[in-house]
């Protein structure tokens, strides 16, 4: 009799382990598969009236307008420290002159969307989710809806489309001014005039840098709209469940600008 | 427990049967058991049925049936004679427009002013109104619930009492011909449910909608209800005036009444 007991005890331990992994692989893909629904909805929702045009720029403004100082910021900096971390290396082949092309290519083809996304991840992304799990928990939705009002279309649409054109403007916006910060790096150590500065730059970028990240960018800002809507949309009643919409938004739409990057790595090798 | 059927004030033979609820279920997956079990209920034209129960006996629920924010697995919900949990998402609308719902935290929408809260809805459904229109409604509406002087604030500087009052002037401002209360007294000090019970009581009058309210308050039961249902256990088990109800010969049903 002991000795069945133990053996059930081992299969149980044995069972544990993969019966999580496989409650979370399902988890994973049936919030995959809500997300798919969701934006499905959104381009559905997207060509029919009534349009929102109002709610569409004040959006813009708030997710736009509101997000520059942090990302001129950020720009600033990465250019800043690209610059000075390079230098040395740079430097101790002769080929200091080879800088500000090496900052530009690197800013404006992966640096500065990626930070730029990530950043507006976590602040654009986890707002919308708090904000649309806030009007869930406390009915506001609910009374759009019993209005005649369409909420997917006043909170949803609006949203998504307001960061999918916002982002990649951001993203132009950051390599601006991360340029800006590697001419000050530069001149910390040289003197080099901004003109100068910039026409080194310039000549090694060409329009087949810029447009891929651009294309990319899109896409980062249309994942972190659509997931920041979808966990705020769709979060349960409670105060707790405003955290989490928020704090998902941020992992999942981080974790998303990186397979986008990665996709759009391998697709830009075989082009 | 039998339905007990006590005798009612409103004279059914001059009015129509403006909601009709025949055998409602509903049950949440996620709650894995059943809310509603088969809800039979008819609400007349101009009449204030006010629906008691212990929480989680789904009253609110049962409400959010009829205004299609729930939908019901099965039975009917015929309002205006059309049966809303078949009816596709732009006639549904249609309905909805003629219903008004209370919430029972109001739900202000709280990135705008009160004006801008009362004016959202109107701009949607009447766009034949001008903004002039639109403003002279919307001061007719505050004047009504008696809060002209909040009409530029936001919802986080106005009081519990102040926000159900907005939220029931941005309900009636559609000039809704069925208005559903969520508890509606729920969260307020006694003078102030009072005022509310009475701004219910007033709007039915002046509006003559149709009202369901869901409450816990015996108060605001026994001042705004025309007839009472009582639900259970996701059914109804009594249905009367209040005084018949206070005075019925079950236990139970007199438990509400303190009696």
């Amino acid at each position: 009799m002991e000795t069945a007991i133990k053996d059930l005890t081992v299969t149980d331990e044995k069972v544990a382990p993969k019966s999580a992994l496989g409650t979370y692989l399902k988890e994973a893909f049936k919030s995959v598969g809500e997300i798919t629904i969701f934006g499905g909805r959104f381009f559905k929702e997207l060509f029919l009236p009534p349009y929102e045009f109002k709610a569409f720029f004040i959006q813009c403004y708030k997710i736009g307008n509101k997000s520059l100082p942090l990302v001129a910021i950020t720009g600033f900096i990465m250019g800043l420290v690209l610059t000075l971390q390079a230098r040395p290396t740079l430097a101790e082949f002769g080929a200091e002159s080879w800088l500000p092309g090496m900052v530009a290519l690197s800013l404006i083809r992966e640096i500065a969307p990626v930070v730029t996304a990530l950043i507006s991840a976590g602040k654009i992304g986890s707002g919308i989710g708090a904000e649309l799990g806030s009007m869930k928990v406390t009915e506001q939705i609910d009374a759009m809806e019993v209005s005649a009002i369409n909420p997917f279309k006043y909170l949803v649409v609006t949203r998504i489309l307001a960061t999918t054109l916002m982002i990649p403007l951001l993203v132009l916006f950051a390599d601006a001014v991360g340029m800006l910060g590697a001419f000050v790096g530069v001149n910390i150590h040289n003197h080099v005039t901004l003109i100068r500065f910039f026409h080194q730059a310039i000549s090694k970028i060409a329009f087949i840098d810029i447009i891929p990240a651009t294309i990319k960018s899109v896409f980062f800002g249309f994942f972190i709209g659509l997931i920041g809507c979808y966990n705020g949309y769709t979060a349960d009643n409670g105060t707790e469940s405003v955290g989490k919409a928020a704090n998902t938004a941020v992992v999942m739409a981080s974790l998303t600008i990186f397979i986008i990057d990665m996709l759009a790595v391998q697709i830009i090798d075989l082009l | 427990m039998q339905v007990e059927e006590l005798p009612i004030t409103v004279n059914t033979e001059q009015t129509k049967n403006v909601i009709q609820i025949k055998n409602l279920h509903k049950t949440f997956t996620d709650r894995e058991h059943e809310v509603l079990k088969g809800v039979n209920l008819t609400i007349r034209e101009g009449e204030n049925v006010v629906v008691l129960g212990k929480s989680g006996t789904g009253k609110s629920v049962l409400i959010k049936c009829i205004v299609g924010l729930v939908i019901a697995d099965e039975g009917e919900i015929n309002v205006f004679g059309k049966d809303i949990c078949n009816l596709p998402e732009k006639e549904l609308n249609k309905v909805r427009i003629k219903m008004g719902f209370l919430f029972q935290s109001a739900a202000l929408y709280d990135s705008m002013t009160v004006r801008e809260n009362l004016n959202f809805p109107l701009r949607r459904s009447q766009k034949h109104l001008s903004a002039k229109e639109r403003e002279a409604m919307i001061i007719e509406q505050l004047h009504n619930v008696g809060l002209e002087a909040a009409i530029d604030k936001m919802p986080s500087e106005l009081s519990g009492g102040m926000r159900k009052r907005i939220g029931l002037a941005r309900t009636l401002i559609l000039k809704p011909e069925i208005m559903l209360y969520d508890e509606p007294t729920t969260g307020l000090d006694t003078i102030t449910s009072k005022e509310i019970s009475e701004l219910i009581l007033s709007v039915q009058k002046k509006n003559k909608t149709t009202s369901i309210i869901i409450t816990h308050d015996m108060e605001c039961a026994k001042l705004t209800a025309d007839r009472i249902v009582i639900l259970k256990d996701g059914l109804i088990v009594a249905e009367g005036t209040y005084s018949s109800l206070e005075n019925s010969q079950d236990e139970w049903v007199r438990s509400f009444f303190n009696k």
